[in-house]
């Protein structure tokens, strides 16, 4: 029996992973509108190129390799596909990305198949002990890990050109044209940012106690969703705050399974779905959606 | 004698199948003021966006003529390009980014232009609208309108430009602001940057003017000295609002005897 300390820290962790995922959504989003349903499988790409070149290459440059081909895939996308479709209706854009979506799944779960795929990470199943708290070496890379990205996201964001150009393209992208700001390359940055972010992402889901890549790590992906969306879908802060909330909330559900039996099992998968619904039926717009702050 | 001033020549505009400029030609040389007046639906947006570039978010493109500065053409020249070239547009109703700070905001004017001339160009619209140093730090949803208005001049002056578009920029001030905002562009004038003014404020606009253009439903119907069009007929019954000076003035006795508390 895992004791309510260790549940909470476990939640954390697995939820600044998610946290990672729902970034990069919303920075798509918040640069070009398009609610990015192919985030799962940009995801499943880098862990991919990690998992296949680990043997070859050692963890950390595979790493970096993923991380890498992840971002390139994603600006890809942007590039052969979504640039196509820009000033299109907002349902169009999201139908194109399930297609992008459905093509790069097929892909990956073929070359995948049945098999689960290591990542060749350093940390194996070594677990700290702290008095009554023990906690898996991966938890606390990946907690890490996720809190050094978001930070260094969140300092590029609000100081550097690409970050106004960013946010100024997230208000108004005709008033950033009208400043000289290059849509097609901050949307080709927000895509490659997503795609890295995504792989980094991909490993945390992987390592233990998890098997390793499969595929339905991107089922797991999923969930990412829900706390983008609950965050409010235009909010980095909302995607930090969401990540956390379904990570935390998936763990306990999970924790304490056994004293809930009454409401079925795999309550842990549901529940990030039920405090969605529950949020959303009180803030329509998200925790942190925009609520117009204007003066007219 | 135009040199490397704009020249709009046979320009015009279609959103779908509506012509919203038919054979628009125009100069500003340079360091000048021109503007153009017109009333709604003239086309007088919709020619600043075919000049920036930017008609392509309202679903509009350039169907003939051509936009030059200098000897260079804008008219095929991506949005940005255009603002490199030298050409910033204030927009319509100011349009800052509201959930920005009033800094970020001018960052993003200066995203533009030349990364060596920035801290210049800060130093300036400084200078011009002190208010904006103090505001540095807000959001710029939160100032009032005029100041809303001096951000949006400010930040288009960031890429520190040839040439200056606004429209209609005392749209919605009271008119103190809308004459604090007259002399900035005077100000801006005179330090060197040309200025093509779109306003339906006529009075004001063509004071600030050395030349002015009429626009009508798409077209340019009277062109001329800023001067000579203010003292027209013509243009002071429809641009000025002065009826006939002996309805003026009936207008204005018959107001003194009427215009007493409404108590009703
Ligand atoms: N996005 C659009 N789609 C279709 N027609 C448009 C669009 N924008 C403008 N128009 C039309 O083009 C014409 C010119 O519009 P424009 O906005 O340039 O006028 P304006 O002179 O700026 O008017 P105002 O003083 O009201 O701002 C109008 O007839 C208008 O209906
Ligand atoms: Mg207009």
């Amino acid at each position: 029996m895992s004791t309510f300390a260790e549940i909470l820290l476990n939640g954390v962790s697995l939820g600044s992973v998610y946290a990672l995922i729902a970034l990069g959504f919303v920075v798509i989003f918040r640069a070009t509108e398009v609610v990015n349903f192919a985030h799962a499988s940009l995801l499943l790409a880098g862990g991919y190129f990690t998992a296949s070149l680990h043997d070859d290459l050692g963890f950390w440059p595979a790493l970096l390799v993923g991380i890498a081909g992840a971002a390139l895939v994603g600006a890809a996308v942007e590039f052969f596909v979504m640039r196509r479709y820009r000033g299109s209706d907002h349902s169009v854009l999201a139908i194109v990305t399930i297609g992008v979506d459905i093509l790069l799944t097929t892909e990956l779960t073929r070359r995948i198949g049945t098999d689960v795929l290591a990542l060749g990470d350093p940390w194996g199943d070594a677990v700290l002990k702290l008095g009554p708290i023990s906690l898996a070496h991966t938890r606390i890379a990946a907690f890490v890990a996720a809190a050094l990205l978001i930070t260094a996201f969140l300092l590029v964001f609000r100081y550097t050109s690409w970050g106004v150009a960013m946010r100024a393209a997230a208000e108004s992208a005709e008033t950033a044209a009208l400043m000289g700001v290059r849509l097609g390359r901050v949307s080709l940055g927000a895509w490659a940012v997503a795609g890295g972010l995504a792989a980094v992402a991909a490993l945390f889901l992987t390592v233990f106690p998890t098997p390793g890549l499969e595929r339905a790590t991107s089922l797991a992906a999923l969930k990412a969703f829900p706390a983008a969306i609950l965050g409010g879908l235009d909010s980095t802060t909302g995607a930090l705050v969401g990540g956390l909330l379904v990570g935390v909330t998936e763990s306990l559900a999970t924790g304490y399974q056994s004293d809930l039996t009454f409401l079925g099992r795999g309550l842990g998968d549901l529940a990030p779905y039920l405090v969605m619904v529950a949020i959303l039926l009180i803030r329509p717009a998200g925790l942190f959606g925009t609520k117009e702050l204007a003066r007219v | 004698m135009v040199g490397s001033g704009l020249v709009v020549r046979d320009l015009s505009v279609g959103y779908g199948p509506v012509r919203a400029l038919r054979r628009v030609s125009l100069e500003v040389p340079e360091g000048t003021v021109v503007t153009v007046l017109g009333s709604n639906g003239a086309g007088k947006s919709t020619l600043l966006r075919a000049i920036s570039r930017t008609l392509s978010f309202q679903g509009g493109a350039v169907t003939e003529g051509e936009v030059r500065l200098g000897d260079r053409r804008l008219d095929r020249l991506p949005a940005d390009r255009v603002v490199a070239a030298g050409v910033s547009q204030v927009p319509e109703g100011r349009r800052v980014f509201a959930r920005m700070t009033v800094a970020d905001n001018l960052r993003a004017g200066a995203l533009g232009g030349a990364r060596a001339g920035r801290a210049r160009s800060l130093a300036r619209v400084h200078e011009l609208f002190p208010v904006l140093a103090q505001r540095a730090h807000q959001r710029a949803g939160l100032l009032s309108g005029g100041e809303q208005q001096m951000l949006a001049v400010a930040r288009a002056l960031m890429a520190a430009p040839k040439v200056l578009l606004l429209d209609e920029p005392s749209l919605g001030l009271a008119p103190l602001m809308a004459e604090r905002i007259a002399d900035t562009v005077r100000e801006i004038n005179d330090q060197g940057t040309a200025v093509l003014l779109v306003e339906q404020n006529a009075a004001l606009a063509l004071r600030l003017a050395t030349h002015a253009y009429v626009l009508e439903v798409g077209e340019v119907t009277l062109e001329g000295p800023a001067a000579e069009l203010a003292a027209s007929d013509e243009v002071r019954r429809r641009y000025l609002g002065v009826v006939d000076e002996d309805a003026a003035a009936d207008a204005e006795t018959a107001g003194a005897r009427t215009l007493t508390r409404w108590n009703g």
